[in-house]
């Protein structure tokens, strides 16, 4: 087991660090957070330039075949600055499922094009209930004259607002499957959601008649649990450079701000809420690079490894976002600060693929409980 | 008619109804016109003197009214500053002359009060503060910055703290004065906090000038009137009245766990009960310290626990919400304003533990004052407040 980064790897964190620091300041996260598109289009280019959409692509679909770790760690830098770009709708998401399902023929037409960034795409499981799958149950598919359409909607869709085409796990007479529409598909309306997170697009879609494409696989389900549990820990990675990033600027803070004659810092009951937080960060960076390797090098080990890292991530970032807000203090509550930022994007990925008690719950299932 | 009729059947009549999407003002107008006729019906300030314009009852009446308003959201949430904190210290410290010429107003609605305490420098330290207050003839001239005021866009008056002597330690230098909100030279500024409301201010004072008479309390003594306030705001916060329509309380969890087919789950039901349980304990603690004001014993510094326990109990509604409603608490269709209630509910809960004193001052207080354990050292106690090393902002 390789728990730590690699010169390579590193090579990689500094040169998206550095992009992210040029091209994604907090000040163009606000721009974009205000703006009427829910995404950072000249983003993500730049991003896809460094090749980073591709990493787990392999060579022969135009990938660099890396691996989950050099992932891990696109997306934890992705995290830390709260980059909108659809890295885990396409990158994650999409590229997993096309992978899981395996179909060569659809891994060759999209696997070239989500490696390049070109093509933007988003994957459809959840119904109005939001529990992973539940779409099978929300979208129905019918067959007219050897063509598939679908009826009815999906929602809390990540990026499904700059998606160009969707994968979408819908029911059939004979159980759900997998298919894939074309974001200019007729009778596809796509909708934002509200979100309390305003720094990651959520869409609702609805489908009427919508044609699709039906992809053939042996366990429709089996592809949706592979892809939940490296959707659990590539989500918990990114979780991990925000909570990073809220351990730094409290800490930092906490050193300079002075009340009573003394930086907050000297006050037990501030230092150990650091100290804290530097715990949880520390466990949550070993959780989420041990998932990492284990998709890469020890699959059979994953289910647990994934489950593991969100339940470690999930209330590891939340809590320590509320604590970066509580140590800022007043300023932290205000908008201007960033603080709220990290706030509400821990809160929203602590829930993205189930509330907290659900991912125990699911470490149980695999533990065999 | 008992009196827990009288204001049963008195609510029952004049409670006007939520008007959704109402404007600022139109909900201010509103509140002013049912606290003026809550006034003319014997009913408002019900435990304050009878002479300044209140009802001089007991708390146990307060309990009856609190207990039949529980049926209702009654649209005072804008007088909380003013009857929750500056009337009460008004009423403890103010000379006969500012009683009569405050409470009454204040209790009437038809002047709304805000507190001008916290500094970008000066938040859990208040004492820090560096507003100054010169004495220029009889009157005195202010200079300097507040901030995270709440309501300051509304209030016709504030309570101030500001330095009037900076060769003494800081708690000595301070006065607490009573400033006209439209007085020349104050200037507000609204500030966006975290929900993306902006239910706080900045405010600036410029050369303003305040009569002799603006002193609350007494001249330098203005650390004894904040303490006092303190101790009103941490009872009236910790034992305010939860909102009816608070997607946050059990109530209403435990109503959307029904209405999202969440309520036999196991897991739900078993923390739906443990909010119960802490929301109970937290509001027999609340009846438990009015019975014994009531007795004649006030709770002082104990009312750190209803404050503290306040903001633990959100905290923990905010992960049986999460629990309850899943990835739904975080993401929903335009137009459903529940799920937007719960969202900005959710994003607003930090307020608890930072306004009106930090969870960590909080427990602070409750050790040192209330246990009377070890003070934690203070190095600037006895340093005169010219030498102290303050404000520092990152
Ligand atoms: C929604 C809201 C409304 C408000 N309304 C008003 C208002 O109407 N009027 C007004 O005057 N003010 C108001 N405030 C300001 C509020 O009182 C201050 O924010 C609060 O007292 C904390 O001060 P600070 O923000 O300067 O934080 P700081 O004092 O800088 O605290 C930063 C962190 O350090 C911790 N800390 C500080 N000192 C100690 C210590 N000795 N021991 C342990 N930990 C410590 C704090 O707990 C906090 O976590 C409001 C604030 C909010 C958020």
């Amino acid at each position: 087991m390789e728990l730590v980064l690699d010169s390579e790897q590193r090579q990689l964190r500094e040169a998206v660090r550095e992009l992210l620091a040029d091209h994604c300041p907090p000040a163009r996260v606000r721009e974009i957070m205000g703006g009427d598109e829910g995404w950072d289009r000249a983003l993500w280019s730049r991003l896809a330039g460094l090749g980073v959409a591709g990493l787990v692509i392999p060579e022969e679909h135009g990938g660099s075949g890396a691996g989950h770790v050099e992932r891990c760690v696109v997306l934890e830098e992705l995290g830390r600055a709260l980059a909108p770009v659809p890295f885990l709708a396409s990158a994650v998401l999409a590229v997993d499922t096309v992978l899981a399902l395996g179909d060569a023929e659809l891994s060759a037409e999209l696997l070239p094009q989500l490696a390049t960034g070109e093509l933007v795409a988003a994957v459809a499981v959840a119904g109005d209930e939001g529990t992973w799958g539940s779409a099978a149950h929300s979208i129905a598919v019918t067959r007219r004259n050897g063509v598939f359409a679908l009826d009815g909607h999906a929602s809390f869709v990540v990026s499904g607002d700059a998606a160009h085409l969707v994968l979408v796990y819908a029911g059939t007479p004979d159980g759900p499957g997998w298919f894939v529409v074309s974001g200019e598909a007729a009778g596809l309306r796509t909708t934002r959601l509200r979100t309390l997170d305003p720094t990651r697009a959520l869409a609702r879609l609805d489908f009427a008649g919508t044609p699709a494409r039906a992809v053939a696989a042996a366990d429709p389900a089996a592809v949706l649990e592979a892809v939940r549990d490296r959707a659990a820990f590539a989500l918990a990675a990114e979780q991990l450079g925000g909570l990073d990033h809220v351990l730094e600027t409290t800490v930092d803070y906490a050193k300079v701000r002075v009340q009573f004659g003394r930086p907050i810092g000297s006050y037990q009951a501030v230092k150990h809420a650091c100290a804290d937080l530097y715990s949880t960060a520390e466990q949550a960076r070993s959780v989420v690079r041990h998932a990492a390797w284990t998709a890469d090098h020890d699959p059979g080990a994953l289910p647990v490894a994934a489950a593991l890292a969100q339940v470690v991530l999930g209330p590891g970032y939340f809590d320590s976002a509320a604590a970066g807000v509580q140590l800022h203090g007043g300023v932290g509550y205000t908008w201007e600060h960033d603080a709220h930022l990290y706030y509400k994007r821990a809160k929203t990925s602590e829930l993205l693929l189930g509330a907290p008690e659900e991912q125990r719950a699911r470490l149980a299932d695999r533990l065999a409980l | 008619m008992s009196f827990r009729e009288t204001v049963r059947a008195w609510l029952a009549e004049n409670v006007p109804k939520t008007v959704e999407n109402a404007s600022a003002e139109e909900r201010i107008a509103t509140a002013k016109r049912f606290q003026a006729a809550l006034h003319d019906a014997g009913l408002a300030g019900l435990t304050w003197p009878a002479e300044y314009g209140g009802q001089g009852r007991t708390a146990a009446d307060q309990q009856v009214f609190d207990e039949e308003a529980a049926a209702y959201d009654l649209p005072t949430d804008v007088f909380m500053i003013s009857m929750g904190m500056c009337g009460p210290t008004i009423v403890d410290l103010g000379t006969h002359e500012q009683k009569a010429r405050y409470v009454r107003p204040l209790l009437r609605g038809e002047e709304i009060w805000c507190q001008l305490f916290s500094e970008p420098g000066a938040g859990s330290d208040v004492a820090s503060l560096q507003t100054r207050a010169v004495r220029d003839g009889e009157s005195w001239v202010v200079n300097g910055q507040k901030v995270w005021t709440s309501g300051a866009q509304h209030a016709d008056f504030g309570a101030l703290l500001a330095r009037t002597n900076p060769d003494v330690p800081k708690h000595k230098g301070i006065t607490m004065f009573i400033v006209d909100m439209h007085a020349p030279g104050v200037t507000v500024r609204p500030l966006k906090d975290m929900t993306g409301q902006a239910p706080f201010n900045e405010v600036f004072f410029d050369n303003v000038r305040l009569p002799a008479d603006a002193v609350l309390g007494e001249v330098d003594a203005g650390w004894f009137a904040a303490v006092t306030m303190l101790g009103h705001e941490r009872v009236s916060i910790g034992g305010s009245v939860r909102r009816r329509y608070d997607p946050l309380t059990y109530t209403n969890l435990a109503d959307l766990a029904r209405r999202l087919g969440r309520a036999r789950d196991p897991v739900v039901r078993t923390e739906l009960a443990g909010l119960y349980a802490a929301e109970r304990a937290l509001s027999l603690f609340n009846t438990r310290l009015r019975q014994e004001a009531d007795a004649g014993s006030p709770p002082g510094a104990r009312g750190s626990v209803a404050k503290l326990a306040g903001a633990e109990l959100l905290w923990r509604a905010v992960r049986v919400a999460g629990l309850i409603a899943g990835v739904r608490a975080a993401a929903w269709d335009e137009g459903d304003p529940a799920a937007e209630e719960l969202a900005i509910a959710i994003n607003a809960t930090p307020a608890s533990s930072i306004a009106g004193g930090t969870n960590q001052i909080q427990r602070g207080i409750i050790g040192e004052r209330v246990l009377g354990l070890p003070k934690e050292p203070q190095v600037d106690r006895d340093v005169p407040f010219r030498e102290l090393r303050v404000g520092t902002q990152a």
